[in-house]
C-alpha cells in the first residue's frame, strides 16, 4: 500500500479543474446566447452541444483523434502555430474534455437564464445599465444554483471520462494516465489492491460531490 | 412634448394585427392607455422604452429624437430617460431594497438621494431587506422609487396596481399622482381600471386591436354619448339577481356598493365584471353637507 502512485489522482483533478474553469468561460456566453436568441440555427447549435450526452465516448474520441492528428486541421493548426501536439498530450485531453463536458455546463446555465423573467434584463437596461453589467450584477447572481450545478457536473463528468481519454490520450504516466485509465491498467496487471483504492476514492468522491450539490442547492434556493 | 408615431406588426392570439399609433402628449401630462388585453398597450410602452423595435416610426421626447427609422436614429434603452415600472415589478432578487435603488444610480450621485426616496416611500426600515420578503404593495413602492432614481423624463407604468387589493391600490394611486407632480415627469399608465383612470389621468388613449379608437379627457372618452343625466357614476357590476319581475344589480362604485333595480332588457348582455354607467335622470340628487363631528 505504501508504493501507491498518487499521480493519476492528481492528474485527474488537474484535468477536471482546468476543464471546469475553461468551460465556465466558454459555456457562459454560449448558454446566454442560447437563452436569448430567436435564431433559426438555435436547434442545430443545441443538438451539436448535446451530442456528447448520447454519443459513445469512443465515437467522439475517434473523430477527435482524427482531427487532432497532424493531418487534421485543428491538429495542424495547434502544432504549426502554437507548437502544441493535441494527440497523446495533456493539452489534447483538456480540449477533448471541454467538448465532452460542454453540455453539462451549458444546459444548466441555459435553463437558469431561461428561468429568469425577461423583465429583469429589461429593467436593468431601463436603469441605464449595459448588457455586461446586467449579466454580471443581475443575471449571474440570480442563477447561482445553476452555476454551481454546471460547474460540479462538468467537474464530475470530466473525472468520469474513460473512452475519450483512451482514444486521444492513451496511457502515458504523468501526461495522460488519469485515474480511470490507471484503474483499467491496474486491473489488467492484476493489481487489484491499487485498483480497489483508486475505485474506492472515486466512489466516495462522486457521492460526496453529488450530495454537496443537492444540499447546497436546497439552501441556495431557499435564500431567494 | 412627446411625439410618437409607430407601426409594428404583432402576432397576437387572434392572429396578425398591425399596431399603428400616432399621438402627441403635452409635457407633464398624465396619460392612460386603456383597452382590452392584446390591444397593444404594453407594446407601446416597450417601444417608447426602446425594449421593442417597431417596424417603422418616429419618437421624439422634449425636442430630442429617440427613434427615427427613416434617419436610422435609434437610442438604446439605456440612453432614453425613462422610468419603467413592470407589471411583475422586476425587482432584482439578489439585491436589498437599497441596492435595487442604488443600482439605478450607475455610479452617479443621486440628485434627490437614495435616502430621500426611501423616506418618501416609507421604506427606510425595509432598506436592508430582500424584495422577496416584502408585501406586494411594498414591492410596488420599491419598483416605483427605483424607476424615479434617474429623474426620468417619462414614467412608464405597466398595470402597476393590478395585483394589489383595493385599499392598497387606492393608497398607491395617491402616491403615484403626487410623485408624478413632484418629479415633474410625463406619465404613461397602462390600466383598465376605470376608477383608477378617472382619478389619475388627464388624458386617455383608448386602444382596440392595435389602433387608437378614441382619445381625450376621461369624460370626453367615456361619456361620449353625452347623457343629459343629473348624476353619473362609473362602476363595476358585482352581481345580477332575478327578483320577481325585476333584476337586482349590485354595482361597485369606488369603495361603495350600490344596489339598484333594472328591467330584463337593461340587464341583457350584462354580466358580473362589466363596467357600467349608473345615472339618475328624473330627479335631482339631494346634496347635504356631512357634519364633521
Amino acid at each position: 500500500m505504501m508504493g501507491i502512485d498518487w499521480q493519476p489522482l492528481w492528474l485527474t483533478f488537474k484535468l477536471a479543474g482546468i476543464t471546469t474553469i475553461l468551460l465556465l468561460l466558454i459555456g457562459l456566453p454560449i448558454a446566454w446566447w442560447l437563452a436569448n436568441t430567436r435564431s433559426r440555427i438555435k436547434p442545430v447549435a443545441e443538438a451539436l452541444i448535446s451530442l456528447p450526452i448520447i454519443l459513445p465516448p469512443s465515437v467522439l474520441g475517434f473523430y477527435l483523434l482524427l482531427s487532432f492528428s497532424p493531418n487534421g486541421f485543428p491538429g495542424r493548426f495547434f502544432s504549426d502555430y502554437l507548437d502544441i501536439s493535441l494527440v497523446f498530450s495533456f493539452t489534447g485531453l483538456v480540449v477533448g474534455s471541454i467538448i465532452y463536458s460542454l453540455p453539462f455546463m451549458v444546459q444548466p446555465l441555459q435553463a437558469g437564464f431561461e428561468g429568469l423573467p425577461g423583465s429583469l434584463t429589461e429593467a436593468s437596461y431601463t436603469l441605464g445599465r449595459t448588457r455586461f453589467q446586467t449579466l454580471f450584477r443581475v443575471l449571474l447572481p440570480n442563477i447561482r444554483p445553476a452555476l454551481l450545478t454546471g460547474m460540479v457536473l462538468s467537474f464530475a463528468h470530466t473525472i468520469g471520462e474513460f473512452g475519450l481519454v483512451l482514444m486521444i490520450g492513451g496511457n502515458i504516466p504523468g501526461e495522460t494516465r488519469v485515474v480511470s485509465i490507471a484503474i483499467y491498467h491496474e486491473v489488467e496487471s492484476l493489481n487489484y489492491a491499487t485498483a480497489h483504492l483508486y475505485s474506492g476514492i472515486l466512489l466516495v468522491l462522486a457521492f460526496t460531490i453529488l450530495l454537496t450539490i443537492y444540499l447546497v442547492n436546497k439552501r441556495l434556493v431557499k435564500t431567494f | 412634448m412627446i411625439q410618437i408615431r409607430v407601426r409594428k406588426s404583432l402576432l397576437m392570439a387572434e392572429g396578425k394585427t398591425d399596431l399603428v399609433v400616432d399621438f402627441n402628449l403635452a409635457k407633464g401630462s398624465f396619460c392612460t392607455l386603456y383597452g382590452k388585453s392584446g390591444a397593444g398597450k404594453t407594446t407601446i410602452l416597450k417601444i417608447l422604452a426602446g425594449l421593442v423595435q417597431p417596424d417603422e416610426g418616429f419618437i421624439a421626447v422634449n425636442g430630442q429624437t429617440w427613434l427615427d427609422t427613416v434617419k436610422k436614429i435609434n437610442l438604446p434603452p439605456q440612453q432614453r430617460q425613462i422610468g419603467f415600472v413592470f407589471q411583475d415589478y422586476a425587482l432584482f432578487p439578489n439585491m436589498t431594497v437599497r441596492e435595487n435603488l442604488q443600482y439605478a444610480l450607475n455610479g452617479k450621485p443621486a440628485k434627490h438621494g437614495i435616502d430621500n426616496l426611501l423616506e418618501r416611500a416609507e421604506l427606510q426600515h425595509l432598506a436592508h431587506r430582500k424584495p422577496a420578503t416584502l408585501s406586494g404593495g411594498q414591492q410596488q413602492r420599491v419598483a416605483l422609487m427605483r424607476a424615479l432614481v434617474r429623474q426620468p423624463q417619462i414614467l412608464l407604468l405597466d398595470e402597476p396596481l393590478s395585483a394589489l387589493d383595493l385599499e392598497m391600490r387606492q393608497a398607491l394611486q395617491t402616491e403615484i399622482y403626487s410623485l408624478h407632480q413632484s418629479f415633474n415627469t410625463t406619465t404613461l399608465l397602462v390600466s383598465h381600471q376605470l376608477s383608477e383612470i378617472y382619478r389619475l389621468s388627464d388624458y386617455i388613449i383608448s386602444l382596440e386591436g392595435g389602433k387608437i379608437i378614441s382619445q381625450g379627457t376621461p369624460a370626453a372618452v367615456f361619456g361620449q354619448d353625452r347623457l343629459s343625466s343629473k348624476i353619473q357614476l362609473i362602476g363595476e357590476v358585482l352581481s345580477i339577481r332575478e327578483n320577481g319581475v325585476v333584476f337586482v344589480l349590485d354595482i361597485l362604485v369606488g369603495n361603495h356598493i350600490i344596489k339598484t333595480v333594472a328591467t330584463k332588457d337593461e340587464t341583457e348582455g350584462l354580466q358580473p365584471g362589466d363596467q357600467v354607467k349608473v345615472f339618475a335622470k328624473a330627479f335631482n340628487p339631494i346634496v347635504q353637507k356631512i357634519s364633521v363631528s
